[in-house]
This record gives C-alpha cells, sequence and structure tokens, in this order.
C-alpha cells in the first residue's frame, strides 16, 4: 500500500530538528522523526503508523559528528546516523568487535545500508539486534530535548511493545557502548535469514586468564514485550566455571527457566515452550560462540 | 495536504527536478514521474527487492525511501547498465548464460543489488555472494543460477584488472 499523505520537513540541525517536533507538535500535528526509515517506512506502508508531519534528519549526514564511530577510553560512541552498514564495515577494536559481527543478523545488507542504529534502538522492537546489544554492552543513548541534554541507560530505555524512554519531542544524537567485552556473541532463530528473530541471544562472558568465567551478561529478545537480561542466568556466569559446553549448558538452562515467554502460538507452533526451547539452544550456542571469540 | 515538493535528484547521470508529494516513494518517482520502468515494485515494504537501486552507490529498497530523502543524491537504475550500443552489460550476459533469470521480474533489483556488491567486495567469495543475494526474492530460478552468473562476473572482472 501506500502511505497516508503528511507533510515534510527537513532538519538542518539537532535544535532545528527539536524546533520543528516541538512547533509541528503545538500546532496539533503529530510529527515523527525519519532517519534510514527502515523501520517506519514498511510501518507506513501497512498504515500501522500514520504520522501528520515527517521531520528528516537525513540532511544531518553532513554533520561529521552524526556519522561518526569513535572508540577512547573504553567507550564506543556513534552518531545517531551511523548505519548498520557502517559498523559491518568499521574497524572496531575486540572489545567491540561483537557489534560488527552481529550485524550479518540485521535484515539484508539494502536495509543495512540505509537503517541507523540510533533508529533501532528508538524504534525498541523486541528483537532489535541493536537492543540486546545495548543491553550486552551498556549503551547510553543521548537525546536532545527543548530541556537540553540527557544520557539514557540501556537498563531504562525499553518500555516494551515499541515504546521506549525517548521522548516524542526529543532527538537522538549518539549512542555509547560503555562495557567492551572481547568475549561476546549474538545469535538468533528466524524461519528466513534477515527476518525478525522469533528468539534471540547475546551473551558477553568476563574471562580470567584461566579461562574461567567471572561474571557476565545474558540477554534475549523475542521472550517478553521488551529486551531483557536474565540475572539467573548471569549469576551462573558469576559463580565461576571454566567457559566449556558445561558451563554453556548450565547458562542455557537458567536462561531457558527463567523466562515467561509470551504463549501466543500463531498456528505455526511458535508457542511458549517453543520459545524457551529456542532459548535453551541459542544461549547455548551464543555461550559457546562467545568462548571462543577474539581468543 | 498533498504538500508539494520540488525535488532535485540524478538518475543514471542525468539530473532531473519534480514536483513530488512527500508521501511519493523513490521507487514511483522513478516509474511514474520519470518513466524509467525498469526499477520494478514487487511488495512495497522491503521485503522483496525487487525494486532495489544504488542510492549514492548503496544498494536500497527504492520503496523504503521517500523520493524526498533522495534530494541531491545520486541513483543508479537497471536502465544504465547496458552500454551505448544498447549491449548488455558484462552482469546482464552472465544472467543470460547462467539462466539466472526465468521471467525475470525480479532480475533488475538483483542486478543492482549484485552491482552494489560488487563495488564494495570485487573479491567476494560464493558464501558472501550468496549471503548478499539473500535480500532479494525470485520464483523461477531458485537463486542457484544467480549466485553462479555474480560469481562468474566478478571473476572475470578480477581476472581483467
Amino acid at each position: 500500500m501506500k502511505p497516508a499523505a503528511f507533510t515534510y520537513h527537513r532538519a538542518h540541525g539537532v535544535p532545528d530538528a527539536v524546533g520543528l517536533l516541538t512547533d509541528l507538535t503545538a500546532a496539533g500535528e503529530d510529527p515523527k522523526l525519519i532517519a534510514g526509515g527502515q523501520s517506519l517506512m514498511p510501518m507506513m506502508t501497512f498504515r500501522l503508523a500514520r504520522p501528520s508531519a515527517l521531520v528528516d534528519l537525513g540532511p544531518l549526514r553532513r554533520v561529521p559528528s552524526m556519522t561518526a564511530i569513535s572508540e577512547s577510553g573504553g567507550t564506543l560512541s556513534l552518531g545517531a546516523l551511523v548505519t548498520h552498514h557502517a559498523v559491518e564495515t568499521a574497524a572496531l577494536s575486540p572489545g567491540f568487535a561483537v557489534l560488527a559481527r552481529a550485524m550479518r543478523w540485521v535484515g539484508h545488507l539494502p536495509i543495512r545500508s540505509r537503517g541507523t542504529v540510533a533508529g533501532s534502538l528508538v524504534h525498541g522492537d523486541a528483537t532489535a539486534e541493536w537492543c540486546l546489544l545495548a543491553l550486552l554492552l551498556d549503551a547510553e543513548v543521548v537525546a536532545e530535548g527543548p530541556a537540553g541534554r540527557r544520557t539514557i541507560p540501556a537498563g531504562e530505555l525499553f518500555h516494551g511493545f515499541y515504546a521506549t524512554a525517548v521522548d516524542p519531542d526529543e532527538v537522538v544524537v549518539e549512542v555509547r557502548f560503555t562495557r567492551p567485552a572481547p568475549h561476546a556473541a549474538l545469535t538468533e532463530f528466524a524461519r528466513r535469514h534477515g527476518d525478525f528473530a522469533i528468539v534471540d541471544a547475546a551473551v558477553a562472558l568476563d574471562l580470567d586468564e584461566d579461562g574461567r568465567t567471572s561474571g557476565g551478561r545474558v540477554v534475549l529478545g523475542g521472550v517478553a514485550p521488551a529486551p531483557v537480561r536474565v540475572p539467573e542466568a548471569e549469576e551462573v556466569l558469576a559463580a565461576g566455571a571454566p567457559a566449556d559446553d558445561a558451563l554453556a549448558a548450565a547458562v542455557a538452562d537458567a536462561a531457558a527457566g527463567a523466562i515467561d515467554p509470551p504463549d501466543t502460538d500463531d498456528g505455526a507452533g511458535v508457542s511458549a515452550a517453543y520459545r524457551r526451547r529456542l532459548t535453551r539452544t541459542l544461549v547455548a550456542d551464543a555461550c559457546r560462540q562467545a568462548s571462543g571469540a577474539a581468543r | 495536504m498533498t504538500d508539494p515538493h520540488l525535488l532535485s535528484l540524478t538518475v543514471n547521470g542525468a539530473e532531473h527536478e519534480v514536483v513530488v508529494e512527500p508521501r511519493r516513494t523513490l521507487a514511483d518517482v522513478l516509474r511514474h514521474d520519470l518513466r524509467l520502468t525498469g526499477t520494478h515494485v514487487g511488495c512495497e515494504h522491503g521485503v522483496c527487492g525487487a525494486c532495489t537501486v544504488l542510492l549514492d552507490d548503496a544498494p536500497v529498497r527504492a520503496c523504503l525511501v521517500f523520493a524526498v530523502q533522495a534530494e541531491g543524491s545520486e541513483v543508479r537504475t537497471v536502465e544504465s547498465l547496458a552500454g551505448p550500443d544498447g549491449g548488455l552489460s558484462d552482469l546482464q550476459q552472465a544472467f543470460t548464460d547462467h539462466h539466472a533469470l526465468q521471467c525475470g521480474f525480479c532480475t533488475p533489483g538483483f542486478l543492482l543489488l549484485a552491482e552494489g556488491v560488487l563495488a564494495e567486495q570485487p573479491d567476494a567469495s560464493r558464501e558472501e555472494v550468496r549471503e548478499a543475494l539473500s535480500a532479494n526474492l525470485c520464483r523461477c530460478t531458485g537463486y542457484q543460477t544467480i549466485v553462479d552468473a555474480v560469481c562468474a562476473t566478478a571473476r572475470a572482472r578480477q581476472e581483467a584488472r
């Protein structure tokens, strides 16, 4: 289908974008930001989204900080218009290389060429790879609104069902990843490669010199309305054990036992039990991949 | 609320100015306003890849770009591939040689996707080509012959260097 009609406004700076959002809202409009548009446009063509006005961040690609990828002091900073494909092809240090490796799961190349990291986070799909990676690597989203800039930690970002802590009059300017994880992996299952995952799992292992875990992260998508960390599984990592198949199985069991996935059988077998089984398999796979990563 | 915008963009090396409604997709502007009907529209929501074009050298779904977002950009469509004499490009000839098309509806999208991939990865492995081409749908060929054609073109271009 064709999207419903809307008025179109180009933002020529972040304050300009914030001003447009504020002014359009005050005029009774229902404005929405568009950057890559790879989530918003399908929703508009299905008319699941019918914003009366779009504010285009596209011209801000000319602002170097908006497309910059930089690392310093254990923090990776991505400008708000950095695309998935830019991350996929970036020379990242081992602590953040999991981000580049995970990009193959994000849609397909033409989607990754255009879609943005920040856009994916603000869209807040519970299975979006970037939402899991944000929780895995302690991301912070820097958003600018009428009252100035604020920093939102990933742990407070996702409210579930596509709702996030970024307000409608705020513009994300930067995403920072503050927890390097050289031993980390993301994996997922979808019926067709490139589709939204039914379940996806990301694991980061904190390993000591002997290859034993001293902590880590276990993050899941597709098992709750928002992406979640699984404390019960992270406790297994914190207890300390060699990063081997037995540990992978123990972490996977803990994760599968802890979750309460939606029982929305779609007639094709995607029940709560199915998601739990996928969780067990994917967490174990992610653990094994993480222990092998960056060695 | 049609809110018409004057849009300038370069398509296949030629500059164009068109007046468009903001909701007009790049695919529709190419087909309806510029009459470049080689770009095909399949699903209109970013799944099938039939409308793939190169936007500033990157393969994109033309149905997932509003034309107004392409202001000042360079677009390449399937019409740009043929030589000045109208003959097939090496990639198009490889599609013919390897039986990489049957009905041909998806072919323009595959051609532009492949050109985008080979421009960035001229030495792409067969596995990388398969992964990249998985972006687009074809209902006739079963894909193997498309992968064959793209890999053959990549090899030939590498050897010609």
